[in-house]
C-alpha cells in the first residue's frame, strides 16, 4: 500500500481529532483521580524537604 | 576528579578514551585536508588529554563507601561552571555579529569572520552550550533530590558532560570551517549528531537508571518535563539528521529528505527544539528551583501535569507555522496554526502556575534578585507564548515572517525566559553545591539582574520595532502598483534599531560576564558553618557540616 496524500488527509481528519481527545480524557482522570491527590500533595511538600542526603536501605 | 571514580571505572573510563582516540585517528588520516580530518585531529586530542587524566589519577585511593551517604554532585559544578563559560563565549559571539550587521564594514577578510559562519557559533553557544550544560547540570542535581537516590555510578554522568561539551566543540569549530547540514540549530554535520546520539542514549538511560532507584513513590513533575526533553529530542535529532556522507572521510553529506518535506521535517525539528529544548528542561528546573528558592510548594500540583501534556500533545504539531505561504499544502499550515494558537492554555496555565507560587512570597521577590529572576522568567515565558501563538496566525505571519520580529520573538524567550530561570536557577545552586552561605555578592546579583532585563528590554523593542516598519515596507505598494520601497530602503531604516539591539546585547553579556566573575568568587571563598541564611542554605540539622565529599 502506497501512502497518498489523500490518506494522510483522511488520517488526519478522523484519527488524528479523536486520539488526541482521547489522549487529553485519560490525562484529566489520571489528574483529578482521588486517590492521586495524596501523592500529588506528598510530592509538592517532599522536594522542600531539607535533608540533603540520599536515601540508604 | 579520577579519585571520585572507582578502580573499574577508571578502567572503562581509559577503555572509552582508547577507543574515541581511535576513532580520531581514523577520522584524521581518512580526512586528510578535509575539515573532516581536523575534527579527528580534535576527538584525537580530547581523548589523549583524557587519558593522560585518568592515568594521573590511576593509583588514587578508591573512593570510600561514605560517598554513598551524600549526592553526587561534582558532575553538576563542572556542568555549571562550564555552561557560565559557554554563556560568555555564546552571548560575546551573538553581540559580535550584532554589530556586524550594523556596521558590516567591520568584518575582517578572513571567510571564519563572515556572519553566515559566525551566526551559528552564536546560537549553539547559547542553546547548547550554555542551555545544554545547565539542563544537564540542573538535571542531575534535580534528578537525585526528588528521588532521593544517588546517581548509580560516577563514569557515566561524567561521559556525558565530557561528550556533550565535545559535541560543542566539534559544532563550532566545524561551522568556523565552512562545516554546516544548513538546517537551523541542526547544523552540525553527520559524524557529530552520530557522536551526540550516543551521547544522548546514554543521559537518558541514566536518567531511567535514577528514576529506578527512587525512594519517594511518585515521580516529581520537574523529571516529567526533564524527561520529556531528553525523549523528544532525541527522536528528533534522530529524524532530522537522517542523511547520507558522501564518503567515510569527509564532512559533507545530503539529506535523505527534499523539497518540501525537507522543510517540514526541518520545522517540525526546528519548532519542537523550541518547545522541548528551550521550554520543556526550563519547565523542568522552574519547577524544582521556584518552589524550592520560594520556600513554598507549587500552587497546583494538578495544573502542572495538565499543563505537561498540554505542552507534549500540542507542541509536536505546531512546526509547520514556520511554513505559511509555501509549497506546504494549506492544511497542514492550518493544522501548525491551530496546535499553535491553542498552546496558549498549557503555556499559560503553566506561566500563571509560577506566578501564583510565589503569591504571598513577593516579599521574598523584592529582596532577593535570584527569587526575582526566576520570577521575571515566568513573566516573559507567558508573553513570549503568547506571542508565538499570535504569530503563527496566517495573516499575522505574513506580516512578521521573514523579518526582525520574529528574531525579537525568539530573544524574548531566550533572554527573558530561558537565561533568566537559568542564571536564577544557578544563583539559587551556587551556594548549595559550594556550601556556601550565600553568593559572594549579593550586589553583584542584583547587578546582574537589572543588567540582563535592561539589555532584554533593549533588545525586544528594537527588534519589535524594526521587525514591524520592515514588514511594512514590504508590502507598501505605490500608486502604480509597484512595491513603494527597495529593500535597502528598508535595510537603511533598520540602521538605528539594528545599533539599539547590539547595545541591548551588550548589556546582558555583561551581566553573564558579572554573574560569572561572582559565581567564580563564590567558590574560592571560604565555605561557612555557623551562619546560615534560610533562603541560601536550606541544609539544617548534623547535614549543616562542611560535608567534605571524597576527592575533593
Amino acid at each position: 500500500m502506497t501512502i497518498t496524500h489523500d490518506l494522510l488527509v483522511w488520517l488526519s481528519k478522523s484519527f488524528g481529532l479523536f486520539y488526541l481527545i482521547g489522549l487529553s480524557l485519560i490525562v484529566l482522570v489520571y489528574t483529578y483521580w482521588p486517590a492521586n491527590q495524596k501523592p500529588f500533595e506528598h510530592a509538592a511538600q517532599a522536594i522542600l524537604d531539607d535533608d540533603d542526603k540520599p536515601y540508604r536501605g | 576528579m579520577i579519585a571520585q571514580l572507582t578502580k573499574s571505572e577508571r578502567q572503562s573510563a581509559l577503555v572509552i578514551l582508547l577507543a574515541l582516540a581511535v576513532v580520531g585517528l581514523a577520522m584524521a588520516a581518512g580526512g586528510r585536508h578535509d575539515p573532516f580530518g581536523v575534527h579527528g585531529a580534535i576527538v584525537l586530542l580530547a581523548a589523549i588529554l583524557g587519558i593522560f587524566g585518568v592515568i594521573s589519577g590511576y593509583y588514587a585511593p578508591e573512593p570510600s563507601p561514605d560517598r554513598l551517604d551524600s549526592y553526587y554532585d561534582s558532575p553538576t559544578k563542572f556542568g555549571i561552571i562550564v555552561a557560565m563559560v559557554w554563556a560568555v563565549i555564546g552571548m560575546a559571539v551573538g553581540d559580535w555579529v550584532a554589530w556586524l550587521l550594523a556596521y558590516p564594514e567591520w568584518t575582517f577578510d578572513a571567510a571564519w569572520a563572515s556572519f553566515g559562519r559566525l551566526r551559528p557559533v552564536h546560537t549553539s553557544g547559547v542553546i547548547f552550550g550554555f542551555g545544554g550544560n545547565a539542563l544537564i547540570a540542573t538535571s542531575f542535581y534535580v534528578m537525585q533530590r526528588t528521588t532521593r537516590a544517588r546517581l548509580p555510578d560516577q563514569l557515566t554522568p561524567w561521559f556525558v558532560l565530557f561528550g556533550y561539551n565535545l559535541f560543542c566543540i566539534i559544532a563550532a569549530t566545524g561551522y568556523l570551517m565552512g562545516v554546516t547540514q544548513s538546517r537551523e540549530y541542526a547544523e552540525p554535520e553527520w559524524y557529530a549528531d552520530i557522536w551526540l546520539v550516543i551521547v544522548w542514549v546514554t543521559y537518558f538511560i541514566l536518567y531511567m537508571r535514577v528514576l529506578a532507584r527512587r525512594q519517594e513513590p511518585h515521580i516529581y513533575v520537574a523529571n516529567w518535563y526533564y524527561l520529556a526533553f531528553i525523549l523528544v529530542v532525541a527522536m528528533l535529532h534522530i529524524v532530522n539528521n537522517l542523511a547520507m556522507p558522501i564518503s567515510w572521510g569527509s564532512a559533507k553529506s545530503y539529506s535523505l529528505f527534499s523539497g518540501v518535506q525537507d522543510a517540514m521535517t526541518q520545522w517540525w525539528y526546528g519548532h519542537n527544539a523550541v518547545a522541548f529544548f528551550l521550554t520543556s528542561g526550563f519547565l523542568g528546573m522552574m519547577y524544582y528551583y521556584m518552589p524550592k528558592r520560594a520556600g513554598r510548594p507549587i500552587y497546583s500540583y494538578r495544573m502542572s501535569i495538565i499543563s505537561f501534556w498540554g505542552i507534549t500533545f500540542f507542541y509536536m504539531w505546531a512546526g509547520s507555522h514556520h511554513l505559511h505561504y509555501t509549497a506546504l499544502p494549506q492544511w497542514v499550515q492550518s493544522l501548525g496554526m491551530t496546535f499553535s494558537v491553542m498552546l496558549l492554555v498549557p503555556s499559560w496555565v503553566s506561566a500563571g502556575n509560577a506566578l501564583m507560587t510565589l503569591n504571598g512570597a513577593w516579599h521574598k521577590v523584592r529582596d532577593d534578585a535570584t527569587l526575582r529572576f526566576m520570577m521575571v522568567a515566568a513573566v516573559f515565558y507567558g508573553l513570549t507564548t503568547f506571542e508565538g501563538s499570535f504569530m503563527a496566525i496566517r495573516p499575522v505571519n505574513s506580516l512578521s515572517h521573514y523579518t526582525d520580529w520574529t528574531i525579537g520573538h525568539v530573544h524574548a524567550g531566550a533572554l527573558g525566559w530561558v537565561a533568566m530561570i537559568t542564571f536564577g536557577a544557578i544563583y539559587a545552586s551556587v551556594p548549595w553545591l559550594w556550601k556556601r552561605e550565600s553568593m559572594y555578592s549579593a550586589k553583584l546579583v542584583e547587578v546582574h539582574f537589572w543588567l540582563a532585563l535592561a539589555g532584554t528590554v533593549i533588545y525586544v523593542f528594537a527588534m519589535w520595532n524594526s521587525g514591524i516598519i520592515q514588514g511594512l515596507m514590504w508590502r507598501t505598494y505605490n500608486e502604480s502598483g509597484t512595491l513603494a520601497y527597495s529593500f535597502v530602503d528598508s535595510l537603511v531604516a533598520m540602521h538605528p534599531y539594528y545599533i539599539a539591539r547590539a547595545v541591548g546585547g551588550a548589556f546582558f553579556l555583561l551581566g553573564a560576564i558579572i554573574g560569572f566573575y561572582n559565581i567564580l568568587m563564590t567558590i574560592r571563598s571560604a565555605p561557612s558553618v555557623e551562619t546560615q541564611n534560610a533562603a541560601d542554605f536550606p541544609v539544617t540539622g548534623p547535614a549543616a557540616a562542611p560535608a567534605l565529599q571524597p576527592g575533593e
